[in-house]
């Protein structure tokens, strides 16, 4: 790993995560495809974000992407590019293909591989993705690396005095936990820990022009078997609900005058 | 093996209650293992978290003394270790933050399969099948883990918490932990989100999620909060965003809050919300979304714009 005295070299993990319309069918273990959508995880939205500021402020001289997706996800992996990062690597294989859930182990293995490679001082992954909701792919990916690190950080200073990131991690409950994290270290970012920018039609011009370097799991010495994962999503279904909320219904003039009465009944306003 | 090791939870010297949940959660667990329920208290003042976790069906109550407040990599080390001693079945951590900052890292270490955020545990005694949420919790999974050991996390108030008085035997445990290994440091802890208003004392709250997509269109909001005399409060995004300052920020990592009233405008009603306003008398919904998880909690919804329904509604208090 490179000496802190010179420029941090940061890989940032960004997923494209599947978003569902408010109407669907389940298809098995999954949800059928023409309901489903694609965006960028808003968690690693801030993680770019603060990776291309640290950038910006002279700490970061290289801001790397890394994303296990297919190729259908680049139009996503490219708006990191857009935003200020230099380049991007995207990680495919065939055996990839149809795996319904790719767990925190199987991310690991391929991650690693990346990180390995690239070596970077400091490693900025989402606290969770929106689709799977693990929120264990960045701590489990430091531990086995070897590397330090923090989850749920909300703020980072830029100065990494004696190698070392100071954080605040947010805790439950509106309390922050004030801590110091030795580099390098994998930091799982928080929403709200920055603004996260809007891609320039400049930066969306200079991003087709950007590396975008495609990998298998066989040029980065990763065994296949990895994909298969020790989780099986065996079942899904729309949760039970014990809900028995009335609904108000008809035009909006409606509602709101079957909602104000309800209110006025509460006693709420006069 | 087929015994569970569970990990208590606790913060500036009090037990969070997902403390009291993951024994309810591991005892059933136990009873289908036909094992022992082992409850892990690291750090802080052991023996008094001992005792008061000390309730009915917990086994044996392992301490490690060790440091006052959490720490990543003495969690991680203290429960590898014990797990090598004991050698449990499943390892069960909360899904707290805390837990999310070494759950991952004690089943890498282990070299074990992690589930998180669960829902719902079953098992045989070899395999386990979880249920938990997908997609910001429109749908629900269950999801089998490959047969043997395990780690699990459990969703907070999800489980009932555990009651009476148990006679678990207290264990000192004495990890060997490396100190050259523990890599972080905690320095402090500060409290965010004060300030003029206190939205937990609120009877009337009309709160506002990312439907309401620009800060400009939160007037709307104001106009309706002003004409119901209710205090505005809102979802992460808009705080996020900065539309709002924290202290008006209702959740698991805002303020949780029990008005008479709680109207959830543009909210989906994410876990980590609803952890915040759940115990509100009366919650009422504006969602275009029949869909959404707020409605599981709602006891009246309109389920249609809020550009719409919010002027109207506002228009009848004027
Ligand atoms: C560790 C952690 C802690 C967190 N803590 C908190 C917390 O304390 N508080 C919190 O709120 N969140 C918290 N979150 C975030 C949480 O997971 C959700 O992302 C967040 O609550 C979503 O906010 P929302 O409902 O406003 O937005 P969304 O989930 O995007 O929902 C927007 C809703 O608006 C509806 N809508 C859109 N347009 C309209 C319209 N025109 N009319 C009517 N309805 C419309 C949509 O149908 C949708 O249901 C936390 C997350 C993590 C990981
Ligand atoms: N397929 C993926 N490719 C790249 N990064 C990922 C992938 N899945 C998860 N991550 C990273 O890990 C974080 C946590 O994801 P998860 O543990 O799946 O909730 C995300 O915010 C991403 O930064």
């Amino acid at each position: 790993m490179a000496t802190h005295e010179t420029m941090m070299k940061i890989l940032v993990t960004v997923k494209e995560v599947a978003t569902v319309e408010d109407e669907f069918d389940i298809d098995g273990t999954a949800i059928a495809d023409q309901y489903l959508g694609a965006d960028l995880n808003e968690w690693d939205d801030y993680a770019i974000e603060e990776a291309v500021q640290l950038q910006e402020d002279g700490v970061a001289d290289e801001v790397v992407t890394v994303t296990i997706g297919p190729e259908d996800c680049e139009q996503t992996i490219r708006q990191a590019l857009a935003k200020g990062a230099d380049r991007a690597i995207r990680v495919w294989d065939d055996s990839l293909e149809g795996v319904d859930l790719l767990d925190v182990g199987a991310k690991t293995d391929i991650l690693r591989a990346v990180v390995e490679e690239e070596d970077p001082d400091l490693v900025l992954s989402g606290v969770q993705s929106g689709d799977d909701s693990f929120g264990a792919t960045g701590v489990s990916l430091a531990a086995d690396l070897g590397l330090q690190w923090g989850a749920v950080v909300n703020d980072l200073e830029h100065d990494f005095e004696d190698g070392t990131a100071s954080v605040r991690r947010e805790l439950e409950g509106g309390v922050e936990e004030l801590t110091n994290i030795e580099l390098p270290a994998v930091l799982t970012i928080q929403t709200g820990i920055n603004e996260p920018r809007y891609a320039s039609l400049r930066g969306i011009r200079q991003a087709q022009r950007k590396e975008l370097d495609v990998q298998s799991l066989a040029d980065l010495g990763v065994d296949e078997g990895v994909v298969e994962g020790d989780l099986t999503l065996t079942g899904m279904f729309e949760p039970e609900t014990e809900s028995d909320v009335t609904v108000f219904e008809g035009g909006a003039d409606n509602t709101a005058g079957q909602l104000a009465d309800l209110l006025r009944e509460k006693g709420v306003a006069p | 093996m087929s015994d569970i090791l569970a990990v208590a939870d606790h913060r500036r010297g009090e037990l969070r209650d997902v403390s009291y949940e993951i024994i309810t959660a591991g005892r059933e667990l136990a009873d289908q293992t036909g094992g022992e329920l082992h409850l892990v208290i690291i750090s802080g003042t052991v023996d008094e978290f001992a005792e008061k976790a000390n309730r009915d069906g917990v086994d044996v109550i392992h301490t490690v003394d060790h440091g006052e407040e959490f720490n990543h990599d003495v969690y991680t080390q203290a429960i590898s270790q014990l797990y090598d001693e004991c050698g449990p079945q499943f390892v069960l951590a909360p899904n707290s933050v805390n837990g999310l900052d070494y759950a991952p890292a004690v089943a890498n270490e282990l070299d074990l399969p992690i589930v998180t955020d669960t829902v719902g545990l079953e098992s045989d005694g070899e395999t386990l099948v979880a249920n938990r949420e997908m997609y910001g919790g429109k749908v629900e999974t269950t999801v089998e883990v490959d047969s043997g050991p395990a780690v699990a996390t459990i969703r907070s108030a999800e489980w009932p918490t555990a009651e009476g008085t148990g006679d678990a035997s207290i264990e000192a445990f004495d990890a060997d932990i490396d100190e050259d290994a523990v890599g972080s440091s905690v320095n402090g802890f500060e409290e965010v989100g004060g300030g003029d208003v206190d939205i937990s004392e609120a009877d009337v709250l009309v709160s506002v999620g990312r439907g309401i997509e620009e800060e400009e269109n939160l007037d709307i909001i104001r106009d309706l909060a002003d004409a119901l005399d209710a205090t505005l409060s809102s979802s992460r995004p808009i705080v996020d965003n900065g539309w709002l300052p924290k202290n008006r920020q209702v959740g698991q990592s805002g303020k949780v809050v029990t008005p008479d009233v709680y109207i959830a405008i543009g909210i989906s009603g994410a876990v980590q919300h609803v952890a915040g306003m759940k115990g509100s008398d009366t919650i009422v919904a504006i969602n275009t979304d029949e869909n959404a998880p707020i409605m599981d909690i709602a006891d009246y919804a309109i389920y249609d714009d809020l550009f719409d329904v919010v002027p109207a509604l506002t228009e009848e208090f004027q």
